[in-house]
C-alpha cells in the first residue's frame, strides 16, 4: 500500500520536474555551437554534461519531492528508524565515479586537441592593452590596433542621451576587424602590454588570457565565412566592458587580397604608423578621460 | 581528552559591566556570538546595498547611474564585504553560540582571544570601506585582486591589503578558538563520533581556515611589496609571473569557498533530522565526506584559472581532481534525502530553508561540475555562468543555511518563537526571487556575457532586466528577515526548552533563552542525547 | 590547582589591541602613500600594541601564578599555541611556494622551456634562464649572491646549537635547577642575538658590496622576503626568550607547570626548522 503510494507520487513528481526542466531549456539554452571543429566539440561536451546533470537532477529531485509529499507528519506518517545502508552508500559513491570517468574521457580528448598548436599556416600575435587590441600577422608583417567603434563609444558614455538600441552591434563593433581566412589553421599568440586581458570569441570555442610578459598559444580553424563577435573576458580596468573583438572570416583568396591591400596601405603610411598605443587611445576615443573620476 | 570543565559561580558574577562596556569587554561565548551575528547582518545589508547598485546599473543597457570605475569598486567591495563580512562572521557567530552548547562546554576555550577575534573585525572593515571615500576610490580589481591590475589602484591598495591582514588575524584566532574548544572542552562522554555534525564541520572548517588564511596574507603581502618596495614576484620583467599570484591566491581561494559551505552542510544536517523526526542517515559517511572534501579542496585550486595557459598536464590534473570533489558532495545530498525518506516531516521555516538549500545548492553543484570540464570551462569562464554558479552555492547555499540556522536556533537565543507566518513568507519570497535573480544569469553566460562589465550588448537586455527585478525583490525580502528577528528578540510566544519536538542534542537541554552561563557542571553524555549517531539503531 | 575551567569575566586588553592594530595599519597605509602623519600613526599604533601585549601577558601570568588555571586551561593554551605555529608555517609556505614556482616554472618559461617557447621567442629572445636571476630586464642591475657555505652555514650551526641549549634549559627546569636553567637560557638568547647580528651584517654586505637588493628581480624578492620574515621571527623569538629568561630569574615556572616556557621553546624550534628550509632552498640549491 505504502510503496505503491510512493511510486505513484514519484511518477507524477517526475513528470512535473521533466516539464519544468523542459521549460527551462526552452527559455534559452543559447550557447553557440560555433564554427570551428572544436567549438563544436566543446558544444557537444557542454550538451553531454548538461544532460548528465539533468538526469541526475531529475532523479534526485524526484526522490526528494516524493518524500516531501508522502512522508509528512500531517499525513500521520510514523518515522522509520533506519540510519544507514552500506549497500546504498556504496552504490551512490560508485555510480557517480563511473559517470565522471566516462565524462573525463571525451573531455581529455578535446583538451589534448586544443593544445595541439603546431603546424599553423598563419601566426597572429594578439596584444591586449587598456582598452584595445593589437593584432600582428607575423608572416606578412602587417599589424593594426582594433578598438571600440565610434558609435558605440559615443552611446556608451554615461547619460549620452543616445538610445543604445539604435546603435548597430552596440558594444560589439570595432573600427578595424581582425580579418582571417577560413579553412586555415591559425595560431594565436596572446600577450598583453599592461594588465591581464582575455581574448574571447564564443564562436571559436575558447578564451585565453593575455598576460603581460607571457605568451599564450591557442589555435583555430574557421569553417564558415562570417563575422564573429566577442569581448575581453578578464577584468582589466574601467573600460573592460568596452574592448570588443570582431573576427571576420573570409575566403582564403579574399584574405590574400586583403593582405596585399593592407601591405600597400601600410607601406604608404610608413613613418607615421602609430606605434604608440597612447596615441591611438587619444585619437580614437576622445571622450576617454571624460568619465575619469 | 575531555577534562572536567566546570565554572565557578562567584568568580563569574563578581562584576558584570553593562551598556556598551558589556559588549566591548565581554568574554562570554553567547554575547560574542551575538556580536558576530549582528555584525554579519549589518555587513549583509551593506553588501546587499552594493549589489542593488550593480543590478540597478545593469537593469537596462547603456550607462545610466554610475561610471565604470565606481561600478568596478562596487563589484569588488560587494564580494569582499559579503565573503569576509557577512558569510564568514555569520558562521563564526553561530559556532560561538552553538558549539559550546552542543558539546557541553562552559564557554569557548580561550575567552579573551574570542573577544579579540571579534573586535578586530569592525576596525578591519572601517579600514576597507574607508577607501571608498579616498580620492582614488576603493579597490576596483575584483575581490581576487589580480596583479598587475590591482597594483594600478591609487592610494587604496595599501589600506585594502592591511584590512585583509586584519581580517586574516581575526579569522585565524577565531578558528583556533573553535578547534581548541572542540578538541579540549567536550563534556565527558561526548566522543568525537557523538559530536553533532555542525561541530564536525566546524572542526574541519577551522583547520582549513588556519591552513589558508596565512597563505592569503602571504599573497597580499607580495602584492604590497611589488607595489611599494620594488620586488618582482608578479612581474615577468624581473623573472616573476602574474599568474603566480593567481596560484597562491586560489590555493587560499578554493578552500575558502569550502570554508563558506562546510558549516552550512553542518547546519542542514542538524535541521533535517529534527523536522523529519528521524536520525541523520549515514552519520559516519557524512563525517568522512566532509573530511575528504576538505582534503580535496587543497588540490583543485587551479580550476579557477584554466584559461591562463597552464601546460596540458596541469589542466588535466586539476580537472580530474575537481571532478572527484563532486563525489563526496553527492554523498551528502543523497544522505540528506535518505534522512527525509520515510520520515515524519513538518515544514517550519528552518526546514523550508533547509529544503530550499538542498535543491538550489545541488543546482549550484551541477554547474560546478560543468565548470570542471576544462574545454567547456574555456567557454564558461569569466562569464555570468560562473556568476550564477557561485551565487547558487553561496546565496542559496551558504546564506540559506545561515538563515535556516537562525530560524532554528533563534527561540533558544531569545526565548521567544519568531512569527512563523512571516517566516514562511520570508522563505517563499526569497526562494522565488532568488531564482528570478540568478537563474537567468546561466543563460546570459552561455550566450556570451562576460562578468564584471557595467554595460552590455542589447541581446542580453531581457535576461538582465529579469535578473535585476529578482534582485530588487530578493533585497526587499531581507528587510522582512530583519523585522522578524527584531520582533522575536522583543517578545512573542514563549519557547519551550526543547523548542522543536523532534530536536535532539545538548543545546535543547538548557533553558530558553539560554542563560549567560550554561554547563557550569559538565553534563553526562550518552547516545540518548544524540539523534545524529548512526550507531543508534 | 583550580578545579574549574577559568573563564575571565571581562577582557579589557583586546579592544586596546584592536585600536592599536588599527592605528598602526592606518598609519602604515598613509605612510606608503606619503602622508606626513603616517610614520607617527604607525609608531603610536605599535606602542599601543606593545602596551597591550605586555598588559595582557602580565594579566595571564598573574592569573597563572595565582593558580587559577587547571589542566584543561593548560591544554587549551598548548593546543592554541600549536595551531598558531601551524598558521605561521603556512605563512612561510606561501613564500616558499613563490620561490619554488619561480624556479621551477616562471623562470624556465621565460627562458623558453616547455610552455614558454613563444614567450621567449617573441618577448625575451635574449634571455637565458638560470638561477639566480633578476629576470629578462635584469631589474636592479647586476648582483652577486651570498655563498652558502660561509656565513649562512655558520648561522645554521648557531641556530641548531641554540635549539640544543634551549632543550638543556628545559631539562634543567624539569630538574628544578634554576642556575643551570638561567645559564642555558642566557646562552640561547646570546646565540639568537649573534645570529641576528650576522644576518644584519649579511644584508649590509649584500646591499653595499654585492648589489643584491630587494629590487634584484625575483631572486632579490624571494631572498629578502624569505630571510627577512624569518629574521623578523627570530627577533620576536629572541625577545620572547629574553622575557622568559627574566621570568626564570624571577622564580616563575615550576617543574610541572611551565607552559609559557614551553610555548617559547616550541616557537624557537619552529624558527629553527624554517631556517633549515631556507638554508637548503635559498642558499644551497
Ligand atoms: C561540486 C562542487 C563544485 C565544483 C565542481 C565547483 C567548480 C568550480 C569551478 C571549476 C569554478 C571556476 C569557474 C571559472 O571561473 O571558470 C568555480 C567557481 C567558483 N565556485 Fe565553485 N564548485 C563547486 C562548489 C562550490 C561551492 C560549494 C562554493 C562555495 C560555497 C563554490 C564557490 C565558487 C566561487 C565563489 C567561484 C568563483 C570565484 C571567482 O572567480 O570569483 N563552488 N567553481
Ligand atoms: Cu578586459
Ligand atoms: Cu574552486
Amino acid at each position: 500500500m505504502k510503496r505503491t503510494n510512493e511510486l505513484i507520487v514519484a511518477l507524477a513528481v517526475m513528470a512535473v520536474i521533466i516539464v519544468v526542466t523542459w521549460g527551462i531549456y526552452a527559455v534559452g539554452d543559447n550557447m553557440p555551437g560555433g564554427v570551428t571543429p572544436f567549438s563544436k566539440d566543446v558544444y557537444q561536451l557542454h550538451n553531454v554534461i548538461l544532460a548528465v546533470v539533468t538526469v541526475i537532477g531529475v532523479l534526485v529531485f524526484t526522490a526528494m519531492f516524493t518524500s516531501i509529499i508522502v512522508h509528512r507528519k500531517s499525513k500521520g506518517q510514523e518515522p522509520a528508524k533506519f540510519t544507514h545502508s552500506t549497500a546504498a552508500e556504496i552504490t551512490w559513491t560508485a555510480i557517480p565515479v563511473l559517470i565522471l570517468v566516462i565524462m573525463a574521457i571525451p573531455a581529455t580528448g578535446v583538451l589534448i586537441d586544443m593544445e595541439e598548436t603546431g603546424g599553423a599556416d598563419i601566426n597572429i600575435k594578439v596584444t591586449g592593452y587598456q582598452w584595445l587590441w593589437q593584432y600582428e600577422y607575423l608572416e606578412d608583417e602587417i599589424g593594426f590596433y582594433s578598438t571600440l567603434d565610434r558609435d558605440s563609444n559615443a552611446a556608451r558614455q554615461i547619460n549620452s542621451g543616445v538610445d543604445v538600441h539604435t546603435v548597430e552591434n552596440y558594444l560589439l563593433e570595432v573600427d578595424k576587424r581582425l580579418i582571417v581566412p577560413t579553412d586555415t589553421k591559425i595560431r594565436f599568440l596572446l600577450t598583453s602590454g599592461d594588465v591581464i586581458h582575455s581574448w574571447w570569441v564564443p564562436e571559436l570555442g575558447w578564451k585565453r588570457d593575455a598576460i603581460p610578459g607571457m605568451v599564450n598559444e591557442a589555435w583555430t580553424l574557421i569553417e564558415e565565412e562570417g563575422i564573429y563577435r566577442g569581448q575581453c573576458a578578464e577584468l582589466c580596468g574601467k573600460d573592460h566592458g568596452f574592448m570588443p573583438i570582431v573576427v571576420e572570416a573570409v575566403s582564403p583568396s579574399e584574405y590574400r587580397q586583403w593582405v596585399a591591400d593592407r601591405k600597400a596601405e601600410q607601406a604608404a603610411e610608413a613613418g607615421d604608423e602609430p606605434s604608440e598605443v597612447q596615441q591611438i587611445t587619444a585619437a580614437d576615443e576622445p571622450a576617454h578621460n571624460a568619465d575619469q573620476g | 581528552m575531555s577534562y572536567e570543565t566546570t565554572l565557578s559561580h562567584d568568580e563569574h558574577h563578581a562584576e558584570h559591566p553593562t551598556g556598551l562596556k558589556r559588549w566591548v569587554f565581554t568574554t562570554n561565548h553567547k554575547e560574542i556570538g551575538t556580536l558576530y551575528l549582528i555584525f554579519s547582518l549589518i555587513a549583509f545589508m551593506l553588501g546587499g546595498a552594493m549589489a542593488m547598485v550593480i543590478r540597478a546599473e545593469l537593469f537596462i543597457p547603456g550607462l545610466q547611474l554610475v561610471n565604470p570605475e565606481f561600478f568596478n569598486q562596487m563589484t569588488t567591495m560587494h564580494a569582499l564585504v559579503m565573503i569576509f563580512g557577512a558569510v564568514m562572521p555569520a558562521f563564526v557567530g553561530l559556532a560561538n553560540w552553538m558549539v559550546p552548547l552542543m558539546i557541553g562546554a562552559p564557554d569557548m576555550a580561550l575567552p579573551r582571544m574570542n573577544n579579540w577575534s571579534f573586535w578586530i573585525l569592525p576596525f578591519a572593515f572601517f579600514l576597507l570601506l574607508m577607501t571608498l571615500f579616498l580620492p582614488s576610490g576603493g579597490p576596483a580589481s575584483g575581490w581576487t585582486l589580480y596583479p598587475p591590475l590591482s597594483l594600478q589602484g591609487g592610494t587604496n591598495i595599501a589600506f585594502v591589503i592591511f584590512a585583509i591582514h586584519l581580517m586574516g588575524i581575526s579569522s585565524i584566532m577565531g578558528a583556533i578558538n573553535i578547534i581548541v574548544t572542540i578538541l579540549n572542552m567536550r563534556a565527558p562522554g561526548m566522543t568525537l563520533l557523538r559530536m553533532p555534525l555542525f561541530v564536525w564541520t566546524w572542526l574541519i572548517t577551522g583547520f582549513l581556515l588556519i591552513a589558508v588564511m596565512p597563505v592569503l596574507a602571504g599573497a597580499v603581502t607580495m602584492l604590497l611589496t611589488d607595489r611599494f618596495f620594488g620586488t618582482s614576484f608578479f612581474n615577468a620583467a624581473g623573472g616573476g609571473d602574474p599568474v603566480m599570484y593567481q596560484h597562491i591566491f586560489w590555493f587560499f581561494g578554493h578552500p575558502e569557498v569550502y570554508i563558506m559551505i562546510l558549516p552550512a552542510f553542518g547546519i542542514i544536517s542538524e535541521i533535517l533530522p529534527t523536522f523529519s523526526r528521524k536520525p541523520l542517515f549515514g552519520y559516519t559517511s557524512m563525517v568522512y565526506a566532509t573530511a575528504s572534501i576538505a582534503f580535496l579542496s587543497f588540490i583543485v585550486w587551479a580550476h579557477h584559472m584554466f584559461t591562463v595557459g597552464m601546460p596540458l598536464g596541469g589542466n588535466l590534473f586539476f580537472m580530474y581532481a575537481t571532478m572527484v570533489i563532486a563525489v563526496p558532495t553527492g554523498v551528502k545530498v543523497f544522505n540528506w534525502i535518505s534522512t527525509m525518506w520515510r520520515g515524519s516531516m513538518s515544514f517550519e521555516t528552518p526546514m523550508l530553508f533547509a529544503l530550499g538549500f538542498i535543491v538550489l545548492f545541488t543546482i549550484g553543484g551541477f554547474s560546478g561540475l560543468m565548470l570542471a570540464i576544462v574545454p567547456a570551462d574555456f567557454q564558461y569562464h569569466d562569464t555570468y555562468f560562473v556568476v550564477a554558479h557561485f551565487h547558487y552555492v553561496l546565496v542559496t547555499g551558504s546564506v540559506f543555511a545561515i538563515m535556516a540556522g537562525v530560524y532554528y536556533w533563534l527561540p533558544k537565543w531569545t526565548g521567544y518563537m519568531y512569527n512563523e507566518k512571516l517566516g514562511k513568507i520570508h522563505f517563499w519570497w526569497s526562494a522565488i526571487s532568488v531564482n528570478v535573480l540568478f537563474f537567468p544569469q546561466h543563460y546570459l553566460g552561455l550566450a556570451g556575457m562576460p562578468r564584471r562589465i557595467p554595460d552590455y550588448a542589447v541581446q542580453f537586455a531581457e535576461f538582465n532586466m529579469i535578473s535585476s527585478i529578482g534582485g530588487f525583490a530578493f533585497g526587499l525580502a531581507q528587510l522582512l528577515f530583519i523585522y522578524i528577528i527584531w520582533q522575536a528578540a522583543r517578545g512573542g510566544e514563549r519557547a519551550t526548552d526543547q523548542v522543536w519536538d523532534g530536536a535532539r542534542g545538548l543545546e535543547w537541554t538548557v533553558p530558553s533563552p539560554a542563560p549567560l552561563h550554561t554547563f557550569d557542571t559538565p553534563p553526562k553524555v550518552d547516545d540518548s542525547v544524540t539523534v545524529h549517531s548512526d550507531t543508534l539503531a | 590547582m583550580a578545579e574549574h575551567y577559568y573563564v575571565p569575566h571581562t577582557a579589557k586588553w583586546p579592544i586596546v589591541g584592536s585600536i592599536g592594530l588599527f592605528v598602526m595599519m592606518l598609519g602604515a597605509g598613509s605612510w606608503l602613500n606619503q602622508a606626513a602623519i603616517g610614520p607617527w600613526f604607525t609608531l603610536a599604533g605599535s606602542v599601543i600594541v606593545l602596551v597591550m601585549i605586555f598588559g595582557w601577558f602580565a594579566q595571564v601570568i598573574g592569573e597563572s601564578e595565582q593558580g587559577l588555571y587547571n589542566r584543561a586551561v593548560d591544554g587549551s593554551f598548548r593546543q592554541g599555541m600549536i595551531w598558531f605555529i601551524f598558521s605561521e608555517v603556512m605563512f612561510f609556505a606561501a613564500f616558499f611556494g613563490a620561490l619554488f614556482y619561480a624556479r621551477m616554472f616562471a623562470v624556465p618559461w621565460l627562458g623558453g622551456e616547455g610552455a614558454g617557447a613563444m614567450t621567449n621567442e617573441l618577448l625575451f629572445p635574449e634571455f637565458d634562464a638560470a638561477w639566480p636571476t633578476a629576470g629578462p630586464a635584469q631589474l636592479g642591475g647586476d648582483f652577486q649572491i651570498i655563498p652558502a657555505f660561509e656565513l649562512p652555514l655558520l648561522n645554521t650551526l648557531i641556530l641548531l646549537t641554540s635549539g640544543l641549549t634551549i632543550t638543556l634549559a628545559h631539562w634543567a627546569l624539569k630538574k628544578a635547577k634554576r642556575g643551570a636553567l638561567v645559564g642555558w637560557m642566557a646562552a640561547t638568547v646570546a646565540l639568537g642575538s649573534i645570529f641576528l647580528y650576522f644576518q644584519a651584517s649579511e644584508y649590509v654586505h649584500a646591499y653595499q658590496d654585492l648589489g643584491l637588493t630587494l629590487g634584484s628581480g625575483i631572486y632579490g624578492s624571494t631572498f629578502f622576503m624569505l630571510t627577512g620574515f624569518h629574521g623578523l621571527h627570530v627577533t620576536l623569538g629572541t625577545i620572547m626568550l629574553i622575557v622568559i629568561t627574566l621570568r626564570c630569574m624571577a622564580g616563575h615556572f615550576s617543574k610541572k607547570n611551565h607552559f609559557g616556557f614551553e610555548a617559547v621553546a616550541w616557537y624557537w624550534h619552529f624558527v629553527d626548522v624554517v631556517w633549515l628550509g631556507l638554508f637548503v632552498f635559498v642558499y644551497v640549491i
